[in-house]
Order: structure tokens, then C-alpha cells, then sequence
């Protein structure tokens, strides 16, 4: 649990971050979400103490971050930022290894967490051990980047637009993958964008900020549902706002349990945005539905959709 | 292939060559008789070559050395947070070092420390110490920000950072900077001939005193043959250095 208490950081007569208190529960994915230079990178940047704090507390797991060294403190948090930040003369094994052999891991179990990583971002273990970075491509940089990361399995994980550099395609990617992680790991994630889809598509919670405060805090849903003020909802965006909600809602929501229709069907965990693009690609208002062991459990019908 | 290519590499031949004059000069006693008619002796022969060689050899490594250390410890230092006041300074500092003229060096360090190898390797150690101190700056400054913070952010300390990370990444700039300086030693070097220094300018002076032309054109080609060389084995070097990151 991460709890941050009236936070202020300034520089020189402007205040980067003001008052800002937020609470983020162990194994949320919450989101700082804003546009450029409202102060969400600087707020990360003070949870591992890159940027000092001027006044104000941060507790990771209900310690100060403020009590213990700043290399201590940071070889606990992962990090991954936008430039990657890979060391370009180390191998990519080595790139992984750091956290773990400066907490002097023995070699053999660091050789053995860099396996599992590699394995875990679908990079073949054998090929791209001893690779360097310049011989992979951005997408692969970057999962080398999260993987680094996640190297000594620490219970938070911060993470800077990670994917802001990446193209579309690849990016849509390393987000599923970084659901399915946080899914399967159930890590504490930090995470800053200012792109409103990537926040929706990945948050459990999303913090909504605005010169250095929050504006508005919520679950994806929430934010889209009830925006608190017009700030919110011209950031969200007025138009498209209902292909963002069915972008957030499950299809387990809107089932109708029993029922059966033909064709492929879909899981149960998918979006809405997902059922309605396969029924318009397949020229249908019906879809079963199954669950995560593959069992038709029921249908999706499009006129669910606006219930 | 590979060793088609050592034959055919320039280094060799001219390390060949200048080994050649060094210890086998009088070989052209007869060209440098026919073309000086009356030079009597036409080669050098208050010292070896070789010996003077080693001298000059001993000041380049112990001023380059100093220069080196000096040069890249003050590039880290204000390039750290802590140090960062003090750019200007040092760069200041460096530039008046570049600009005072090695030869009035020698003349003010003579008498204070006395003539021979002591004001040469002074001389030596102010006059190569700018280009050190630009490229081991740009060197350190040219580690792209994304990996500073990534480093920083995984918790290496600021030792560790420079260890492993600034400096290896530095390396090349700061080696290309060192063989600039080192260059310029050999040059510099050889005007400790006139404050006693033993050097390859001592036959240069001694032919420019005497009047003996011969003893000049030796002292100046194996000079300029040795400054070739150790260029050839630093850009070696330097080649050696990079594909260890590519």
C-alpha cells in the first residue's frame, strides 16, 4: 500500500505539486493520468525519491520512503521509463540482471530469473540472452525495459509512459501483457500516461491530474460515468464517450446467463467494445459466450449494450 | 583474411620504419653524405638514438599519465552534481594552460624546479590538459539521460553509476581526447631539449646550433615517425574499444 499525505514540490515560485494526498492499494494498478506538466511524472519520480519531497510524507508498505538510503529504497521499486533507458554496452542478460546482483543474488539464481523474464515477455531465452540492446527492436527494448523492472520481483512497480515511443501496434501489445502480469502477479503498479485510452484500458483505479492535484479519482467507469467537473470531461473526451464506456465494461456484466447462439464464441472477461466489434465484423446482434475453461456459459446480445 | 589484413595495415610499416631509423640510422651514412658534401659526422652521435627515444618516451608517459588522471578527475568532478559550479573554472583554467606557449612554460619553470626532465614534464602536463578535460566532459555528458535515470532508479549508487555505466559509455570520447593530448606531447617534448631535457629535438637543436642540417632532418623524422605511430596504435586502440558496445 502506497500512502501519499499532502505532498508539496516546487520549483522556484511554481508549484509542480501541491497538497496532493492519494492512497493506493496493494495489488491496484492506478493510473496518474494528465496532461504534460501537470505534475504526475514529478509525483511518481517522489514515490523512489529521483525528486525530493519539500514537504509532505510517502509510505510504501507503512514505511517513510524518507527513512531509508535512496539506493536501498529504490533496488525495492521497480522502475521502467519511456526512453527505456537500457545500458547500451551491457548485454541484455546483464541489463536484466542489475537489480538482483546488487543485491548480490547468487549467480546462478540470477542466470534462472533472467530465464523466467525473457520467457515471460515471449523473448527466447537462448537468442536474446547475449544480445545488446541496439540489436533489438523498440518493442523488444521495451520489454527488456519492464522486464529489468520486474527483476527483483518487488511488491510496487513504477512505471513512466513506458509505452509512449512505441508504435501502435506493438504498443497495443505490451499493454495486454502488462494486464495479464498485473493479473497474474497481483504487484502494486504506479502508472503515468497522458493517453486517456491506455489509461482506461489498463487501471484498476485512475487519479485524474490537474496543475499538481488530483481532480478526480475513480475506477475507469466511474471517471467516464459521473466526471467530476468540466475539466474532467473535456479530458475524457465528450465525443466517442461511448465507445470509450463499452471499452470499460465486461461482457460478464451484460450476460445473459443459459441462453445459446451460434458461432465462435467470446470470453467472458472481454470488453463490450470487443463483442461489438466482432458482431459488427460477423454480421450478428447474437454471440455465446464462455468462460475462462472454454464452456459456452451464456450470450451477448447488442441490445445489452445500452441497458 | 584476417591476416592478409595485419600485413597490409599501415601500423605495421610504419612501426617497421621508425624501429628501423632507431636503431639503424647509420644505415644512411652514404645517401646523407652525397646529399651534405662536408658534414662531418652526418649522424648524431653524442647519444643512441634509442636512448633519446626512451627519454622522451619516459617524460610523454609520465606528463600524459598525470595529464590523464588529473584531466579525467576533474571532467567527473563537474560533471556531478557537487562539482557542477566549478565547470567554468576548470575549463578556464584549462584553455589559459592550452594558450600559454609551452616554450614560457619552460622558461618559468626552470627556476623553480631546476633544468632537465622536471620543467618538461610540467610544460608537458599544462599543455595537454584541455583537450582531456573537453572530451572526458562531452564524454560523460553524452551518456543519454534515459540511461542516468535508469540507473539512478534502480538504485545504483553514485560510484557505481560512474563505474559502470558513465565511464564505460564515456570511454571512447575521453580515449579519442587522451590521443589528441598524447600527440601533442611528442611534439611538446621534444622543446625540453632546450632546457636539457634528453628528447629526438635534442639532435634537432644541436644541428640547428652547430649548423649541421643532417642531425635536424633525423631528430624531426623519427619525432614525426613516432607521433604517426603512437596515433596508428591509439586509433587501434580506439577501434578495439567500440565493438565492445556494437
Amino acid at each position: 500500500m502506497i500512502e501519499i499525505d499532502k505532498i508539496i514540490k516546487s520549483y522556484g515560485d511554481r508549484r509542480v505539486v501541491d497538497r496532493l494526498s492519494l492512497t493506493i492499494g496493494t495489488g491496484e494498478l492506478c493510473v496518474l493520468l494528465g496532461s504534460s506538466g501537470c505534475g504526475k511524472s514529478t509525483t511518481l519520480r517522489m514515490i523512489n525519491r529521483l525528486i525530493p519531497i519539500d514537504s509532505g510524507s510517502i509510505r510504501v508498505g507503512g514505511e517513510d520512503v524518507g527513512l531509508v538510503s535512496a539506493e536501498t529504497l529504490r533496488r525495492h521499486i521497480g522502475y521502467a521509463i519511456q526512453s527505456i533507458g537500457l545500458f547500451p554496452h551491457w548485454t541484455i542478460e546483464d541489463n536484466i540482471a542489475t537489480v538482483p546482483r546488487l543485491l548480490k543474488w547468487r549467480e546462478s539464481r540470477v542466470r534462472d530469473r533472467v530465464s523466467e523474464l525473457l520467457e515471460l515477455f515471449r523473448l527466447d531465452p537462448p537468442t536474446y540472452r547475449s544480445k545488446y540492446p541496439h540489436q533489438l527492436s523498440g518493442g523488444e527494448q521495451q520489454r527488456v525495459g519492464v522486464a529489468r523492472s520486474l527483476a527483483a520481483d518487488p511488491e510496487l512497480l513504477l512505471m513512466d509512459e513506458p509505452f509512449a515511443a512505441i508504435d501502435p501496434i506493438t504498443r497495443d501489445t505490451l499493454q495486454a501483457e502488462l494486464a495479464h502480469i498485473h493479473r497474474t502477479t497481483g504487484k502494486t503498479i504506479v502508472f503515468v500516461t497522458h493517453d486517456i485510452d491506455e489509461a482506461l484500458r489498463l487501471a484498476t483505479v485512475i487519479a485524474i491530474m490537474d496543475r499538481g492535484r488530483i481532480v478526480q479519482l475513480g475506477t475507469p467507469s466511474d471517471i467516464l460515468e459521473h466526471p467530476a467537473n468540466d475539466f474532467v470531461r473535456d479530458f475524457v473526451g465528450r465525443q466517442g464517450l461511448g465507445l470509450k464506456l463499452l471499452s470499460v465494461r465486461r461482457i460478464a456484466d451484460r450476460l445473459r446467463s443459459g441462453e445459446t447462439a451460434e458461432g465462435e464464441p467470446l470470453a467472458l472477461d472481454a470488453s463490450l467494445a470487443e463483442a461489438l466489434s466482432a458482431m459488427t465484423a460477423r454480421h450478428t446482434d447474437r454471440l455465446p459466450v464462455c468462460d475462462a475453461e472454454g464452456r459456452k456459459i451464456g450470450v451477448i446480445a447488442l441490445g445489452d449494450f445500452v441497458r | 583474411m584476417h591476416r592478409r589484413r595485419t600485413f597490409a595495415s599501415p601500423v605495421l610499416w610504419v612501426g617497421l620504419l621508425f624501429a628501423t631509423l632507431l636503431l639503424r640510422m647509420d644505415a644512411l651514412k652514404p645517401l646523407l653524405h652525397r646529399a651534405f658534401p662536408g658534414v662531418e659526422p652526418v649522424i648524431y652521435d653524442r647519444d643512441s638514438f634509442l636512448a633519446l627515444f626512451l627519454s622522451q618516451l619516459g617524460l610523454v608517459a609520465v606528463g600524459s599519465l598525470a595529464t590523464s588522471l588529473v584531466g579525467v578527475a576533474l571532467a567527473v568532478f563537474v560533471t556531478r552534481p557537487a562539482g557542477r559550479d566549478f565547470r567554468a573554472i576548470v575549463n578556464a583554467l584549462a584553455t589559459v594552460g592550452q594558450t600559454f606557449p609551452p616554450a614560457a612554460v619552460l622558461a618559468i619553470a626552470v627556476p623553480m624546479v631546476g633544468f632537465g626532465a622536471r620543467p618538461t614534464v610540467i610544460a608537458l602536463f599544462l599543455y595537454g590538459l584541455l583537450p582531456i578535460i573537453e572530451n572526458a566532459v562531452a564524454g560523460l555528458e553524452g551518456v543519454p539521460h534515459g540511461v542516468r535515470e535508469a540507473a539512478d532508479g534502480m538504485g545504483l549508487s553514485a560510484w557505481q553509476r560512474l563505474c559502470q555505466v558513465d565511464l564505460p559509455l564515456a570511454a571512447p570520447v575521453i580515449l579519442a581526447g587522451i590521443r589528441v593530448s598524447v600527440t601533442i606531447a611528442i611534439g611538446t617534448a621534444t622543446i625540453g631539449s632546450t632546457v636539457g631535457a634528453l628528447t629526438l629535438g635534442t639532435p634537432i637543436f644541436d644541428g640547428l646550433v652547430a649548423n649541421k642540417l643532417p642531425f635536424v632532418l633525423e631528430g624531426a623524422a623519427l619525432v614525426a615517425l613516432f607521433a604517426i605511430f603512437t596515433d596508428m596504435l591509439f586509433a587501434r586502440f580506439e577501434q578495439w574499444l567500440r565493438p565492445a558496445a556494437d
